[in-house]
């Protein structure tokens, strides 16, 4: 059976560097893989390249057994992405960006109001976002991240800027992300507390 | 043999995307009003530098004032240009678009159209007054506005080309003139001259007609362009 | 053939031909200007309009052909290497973008001087082959720009690549339309239906300096393609085995 997300030889310089080389795994629907490593050791980098953002100089990442970028839209509308930056317009209220986001990529049938009362969010929708702490930003990520209808989420540092509660809740999201069937990759340099079986995958 | 991908969830319309991104970046437009004004104001400051400089010899304005106005267009719609990604780019929404599942020379069009709407329509709109300051011929105050209509948007789809590619360097925007300007020069030869030929009186339908082909061209290959620019530029 | 031009591909089977051409290329480019000079200036008759004026087309008439030809290569490879990720066919593009600017450089200065005696100017706007070239020249400046200024070379590759392949869709467009502007300059002179319509002693040195100067343009490419290839490989291991080498028999 091929697995869902799965990668061999990737490598990547940057300039001179080398970040990293010779990186494979393969993740199926259910897990979640675990990318740690210091500050500096090509964490988002190597998730960048699995998100088809970066073009790695050696290796491929496969979905589904088959090449991203030779099937990059199918892949995208498979994916989540929830990168360093939020990713919306500081200038627009949270509704204006979640419509915007709509007709970008296939949107799961969940009641809108039920995630950003679950998030938290529920008084802030029509507020700029500009307006909202860099912790409520957090959660605007992971209201995007509930709202898509995708099986794999990329997630780079998903506990940035968040309190306990957050921190408790990308935990507990995750959690069900996986027991959906969906599959997870994320890069923190803290561990994660899920049931569910974690590989890892350490950048030195 | 190549396995099978499942369905995917209902994508939504190509439409819908294009307007989505439209529409957003139309809204941010109307947040910061003053973004939009520049380009107007400047466009009509430069034309009036030309005057003071030259001397009020009306014979010559007259001579010179396709140009001129011509010229200040092309420095204008290149003034917004450095912000077409900027924005996008350093509050990331530029990821979340290039990882969207509609197609990205879509999402180009989309940014392109709202760069010209909010930078070429404007110079469109006023240069018939300009054209009157300069005392033009009346033929040429409709020959102004068409050829300009056409050749901004041209410009639009050449120049966001280069934004894409300049977007996130530090010297980005002295570059971006550099490379913009030289790939504009048909489109000012033509959309000059056109505005010359009617104020003399002549046809202006060849012009017309360059700059309307030359506009589809850029149509058809300049969002693709520019799609492969910003992956580049993003990586 | 495929495995011809997997080899040729391969960096280091690269630069040991090109080390093997360059020589001939050179030499052979040496010999064909020497002889395009000598005969133009001594036995090509001088032009019943132009006096001796005219004999600065043995280097203006090559030069500007090559400004052209220089962009084409630099586009075809950006092209080449842009699409089947090909690293060879980047160094190519970033070794034509000089050369091809200094040939457009020779062109502009040539044709300036040349327009001195005939129009009086050391610079005639109304000539629209002089504007494209003058065009050109600045779309090499805004690629040898853009390169320069991306930090990491893959990125500077790539990004320039797009830029040369719409510069090259743009260049006949400019060519076109600067000619419509105006058209004060001579006809075409070489290339006419009815044949040349220059003389025969006049237009062998040409014909000797065109090739002579392709030459000389691939002998400079390559030269500085194989620079390009040594640094790019720097940390490659054949490159270590070759300093080594050429450190053990010097």
């Amino acid at each position: 059976m091929t697995a869902l997300l799965s990668a061999s030889g990737l490598g990547l310089f940057r300039g001179e560097r080398r970040l990293f080389g010779d990186i494979g795994f393969a993740l199926n629907a259910g897990n979640l893989l675990l990318v740690e490593g210091a500050n500096g050791s090509g964490k988002t980098s190597l998730l960048r390249v699995i998100a088809g953002l970066v073009e790695p100089d050696t290796g491929s990442v496969r979905w589904r057994g088959l090449d991203v970028r030779d099937h990059r839209q199918s892949y995208c509308a498979s994916l989540m992405w929830s990168g360093h930056k939020v990713g919306c317009k500081q200038d627009l209220t949270l509704i204006e960006n979640l419509r915007c986001e709509r007709a970008l990529r296939p949107i799961a049938a969940r009641d809108q109001q039920a995630v950003f009362r679950r998030l938290d969010l529920a008084g802030l929708t029509d507020l700029p976002m500009r307006a909202l702490s860099a912790g409520q930003q957090r959660r605007v990520a992971l209201a995007r991240l509930l709202l898509g209808n995708a099986e794999l989420w990329l997630l780079d540092e998903p506990f940035t800027n968040l309190d306990a509660g957050g921190e408790a809740l990308v935990n507990q999201l995750v959690d069900e992300h996986l027991d959906a069937g969906g599959a997870c990759v994320m890069a923190s340099h803290r561990g994660v507390a899920t049931d569910r079986p974690i590989e890892r995958l350490s950048l030195s | 043999m190549t396995p099978d991908l499942p369905p995917l969830p209902p994508l939504p319309r190509l439409r819908d995307g294009l307007l989505a991104v439209l529409r957003r970046d139309l809204l941010l437009a109307m947040q910061r009003p003053g973004d939009v004004l520049n380009p107007l104001f400047f466009f009509a400051v430069v034309s009036t530098l030309f005057p003071l400089a030259i001397g009020p010899d009306a014979e010559l304005l007259r001579a010179i004032g396709p140009g001129v106005v011509w010229v200040a267009a092309l420095l204008a719609a290149l003034l917004s240009l450095h912000s077409v990604f900027l924005g996008d780019f350093e509050d990331g929404s530029l990821e979340q678009l290039l990882l969207s599942a509609q197609p990205l020379p879509l999402i180009v069009l989309a940014k392109t159209a709202a760069h010209w709407l909010l930078s070429g329509l404007p110079l469109v709109i006023v240069s018939p007054v300009i054209a009157l300051s300069y005392d033009l011929a009346p033929a040429s105050l409709v020959a102004m506005p068409v050829t300009l209509a056409l050749g901004t948007a041209s410009l639009s789809l050449i120049g966001v080309v280069a934004a894409a590619l300049t977007v996130g360097l530090n010297r980005g925007n002295a570059l971006l003139g550099l490379l913009v300007l030289p790939l504009a020069m048909p489109v000012l030869i033509f959309g000059a001259r056109t505005v010359s030929l009617a104020a003399s009186g002549d046809g202006i339908a060849a012009g017309v007609y360059f700059l309307g082909a030359y506009c589809m061209l850029a149509v058809t290959l300049a969002p693709f362009a520019t799609a492969a620019a910003l992956r580049i530029s993003n990586e | 053939m495929w495995i011809f031009f997997h080899k040729l591909a391969s960096p280091p089977h690269f630069y040991a031909l090109a080390a093997r051409l360059v020589p001939w290329l050179a030499a052979a480019a040496a010999l064909l200007i020497g002889y395009g000079t000598w005969a133009g200036l001594f036995v090509a008759p001088p032009d019943y309009q132009q006096g001796d004026a005219f004999r600065i087309i043995y280097v203006h008439v090559p030069a500007a052909y090559l400004s052209m030809m220089a962009y084409m290569v630099m586009a075809v490879a950006a092209g080449i290497g842009l699409i089947w990720r090909m690293k060879l066919a980047h160094a190519v593009a970033a070794g034509a973008a000089p050369v091809g600017a200094w040939f457009t450089f020779l062109a502009l200065a040539t044709g300036s001087i040349w327009g001195r005696p005939m129009w009086g100017t050391w610079w005639e706007w109304g000539d629209p082959r002089l504007t494209s070239e003058l065009i050109l020249l600045f779309l090499y400046f805004g690629y040898m720009a853009l390169r320069a200024s991306i930090d990491d070379p893959g990125r500077a590759d790539r990004a320039s690549a797009v830029l040369a392949m719409v510069g090259a869709v743009n260049v006949p467009i400019i060519h076109f339309s600067v000619e419509w502007w105006s058209s004060l300059h001579q006809g075409p002179t070489l290339v006419r239906r009815d044949g040349p319509a220059i003389e025969a002693a006049m237009l062998y040195p040409l014909l000797a300096m065109i090739i002579g100067f392709t030459l000389l343009f691939a002998a400079l490419l390559l030269s500085r393609v194989r620079a390009e290839v040594l640094f790019r490989e720097r940390r490659a291991r054949w490159v270590a085995r070759l300093v080594r080498n050429e450190g053990g028999s010097a």
